[in-house]
């Protein structure tokens, strides 16, 4: 199909896509200025990320959400793929509507409203049982897996949706019991969804700042929480390095992945590459 | 071969059990029931203590248990300039930036829509990858921008288009850029969906029919299109009303949003049952929007099936 492209929509992309990237580039550059001012250029140096891997606070905050995030990710993947399979592998039972509900609403619901909340449940656990005894690290994992398991889900039902459920009930039919069909062949089916729901919630947990302020405790303050404090006063070089160093390895991990799935998809659908692109 | 059946049954009936049991049970117990504890503590009196608000059901001087609920919190709410002033500039805020969102993921959506198939790819991983790296870092960037400083206001100096820089950085404007540049993803990825779908054929039938470009985009493609728009609009609004990072760090003293009130009146001023009386009324604001999108979404689905 020969396709006319209009001035105006190439326009507009590459008007979105400045805009989309221009600010992280930018960012990128501050990051190697010598100078502390962002109006001047210092020359090229890598001052700040020497005294970013000198600052004890934000190392160790960084060492901390990354323990989070690994965790959180890991539990909210099996919770959340459990979930997803309850939805669309199990018939009807009772409170189906209930469960599909709580695990869409926390994709919509504003971070603040489940922050506050999350802390009145620890807070009234404490009292009445007596646990936690302290706000910190297993607050946040909890509060964590709980919005990370809704990303999940949703990723893996939207796979397990695509897949008619014909290969399962072959299985069955031939005497397969349900926890072998799944683990032998829902499992391998729906494992790239699973690592994608994983990564997402990596980098959901590892992001985090709003609902972590509130669930967290004294001595645990978590990456976000030392930038977010760092910058509300104003723009400071070692964070332009810090983001640097997680915009190159999240950008690199994304471009991985996609690549990966994409080649998974292909291979799934029975296209060659080839074939995808003629 | 075992000979009975029985076990197998029993084994095949746990193992369905736990895969509904296990997350039911957690987000009952970390979703569901703290949101009851939001909403019965708006119900509470703040008191000087731990936790600072009073208990619903308590003995009063050791005689009987007897209920103590209060309504103040909402009256309050309601009374006070300030909350109603936050909830009606969210609401503001959430519908321009929507807007706003809208003018530059269309035409985005559209042309990638458009683009050859190799280049869809490409463009749409670049549309997703921004939102893979971290939010936060991404508000924080803006403010880089906008600064007196910042790339805009010396390009605008440069240019000659402005004498004195010009103050863009801790305003409304700033928060709308922010707005817009974090959620553009969501605002894109359906409306591409949308439009990849159904643009093609019909696309092409129009115009063998003799139809100019501009009269194929208005009376084929932008009404078919709705569904995306909605759900797209709905995804960028629904979040924005309750947003607190945005405006903490790129508004300014006026750009009270509910999420900002709501976070400073807990952690400043520390009144534990307004918070949640502000936090509720939050969540009754959103049901309607998120029952807009509800619908669309379904009807969106059973087109394609």
């Amino acid at each position: 199909m020969k396709n006319r492209r209009p001035l105006f929509t190439v326009a507009a992309l590459w008007f979105g896509f400045a805009f989309l990237y221009v600010p992280i580039f930018v960012l990128i550059a501050y990051s190697f200025n010598d100078s502390r001012l962002v109006s001047l250029w210092g020359g090229f140096s890598l001052r700040w990320y020497g005294e970013l891997l000198r600052d004890r606070q934000i190392v160790d905050a960084a060492l901390l959400s990354l323990r989070i995030a690994v965790i959180s990710a890991t539990v909210s993947t099996l919770l959340g793929t459990l979930a997803a399979i309850a939805l669309t592998r199990m018939g009807r039972f009772r409170g189906r509507l209930l469960l599909g509900g709580m695990i869409a609403a926390p994709l919509v619901m504003p971070e603040i409203v489940t922050g506050l909340s999350l802390l009145l449940l620890f807070v009234s656990m404490q009292d009445l049982l007596g646990w936690p005894s302290k706000r910190g690290a297993t607050t946040i994992m909890l509060s964590h897996i709980t919005f990370c398991m809704a990303y999940v889900a949703v990723i893996v039902q939207s796979r397990l949706a695509i897949m008619d459920g014909a290969l399962e009930e072959a299985a069955m039919d031939l005497g397969g019991r349900p926890f072998r069909v799944a683990v032998d062949i829902t499992l391998p089916l729906i494992a790239p969804a699973m690592l994608s729901g994983w990564l997402l919630a990596f980098t959901l947990s590892l992001d985090d700042l709003v609902i972590t302020s509130f669930v967290s405790g004294p001595g645990s303050s978590t990456l976000p929480m030392v930038i977010f404090s760092k910058v509300r006063l104003g723009v400071t070089p070692d964070v332009n390095a810090l983001a640097t160093i997680i915009v190159a390895v999240v950008g690199l991990g994304v471009l991985v992945a996609g690549w990966l799935m994409l080649r998974q998809d292909r291979l799934a659908a029975g296209e060659t590459p080839i074939r995808a692109y003629a | 071969m075992r000979p009975a059946s029985a076990g197998r049954a029993t084994h095949d009936r746990l193992w369905r059990a736990w895969v509904i049991a296990a997350p039911f049970a957690w987000l009952i117990v970390l979703f569901l029931i703290p949101f009851v504890l939001v909403f019965k503590i708006s119900l509470a009196d703040p008191i000087l203590g731990q936790p600072p608000f009073t208990p619903l059901f308590g003995a009063v001087e050791g005689a009987q248990g007897s209920w103590h609920v209060t309504f103040d919190n909402y009256r309050f709410l309601f009374a006070d300039n300030l909350y109603l002033y936050s909830y009606l500039k969210s609401l503001k805020v959430a519908f321009i930036s929507t807007v706003l969102c809208l003018a530059v993921g269309y035409p985005m959506a559209y042309g990638i829509a458009r683009a050859a198939r190799p280049w869809r790819h490409i463009l749409l991983l670049l549309v997703i990858l921004p939102f893979w790296t971290s939010f936060l870092l991404r508000v924080y960037a803006w403010m880089g921008m906008l600064g007196k400083q910042g790339l805009v206001n010396t390009l605008l100096l440069q240019a000659g288009l402005v004498d004195e820089p010009v103050s863009m950085l801790y305003t409304d404007f700033a928060v709308y850029i922010g707005i817009v540049y974090t959620y553009l993803p969501f605002m894109i990825l359906p409306l591409y969906a949308n439009l990849e779908r159904r643009h093609r054929d019909l696309h092409e039938v129009a115009a063998d029919l003799g139809a100019r470009p501009l009269a194929v985009f208005l009376d084929v493609t932008l009404p078919l299109s709705i569904p995306g728009i909605i759900a797209g609009c709905m995804l960028v609004f629904i979040p924005a009303i309750g947003e607190f990072v945005i405006p903490a760090l790129l508004g300014g003293p006026e750009t009270l949003m509910i999420g900002r009130t709501l976070y400073d009146e807990f952690f400043f001023n520390r009144d534990w049952p307004l918070s949640s009386a502000v936090a509720t009324v939050l969540v009754f604001i959103l049901v309607l929007p998120i029952m807009v999108f509800q619908h669309y979404q379904v009807k969106e689905t059973r087109m394609v099936s």
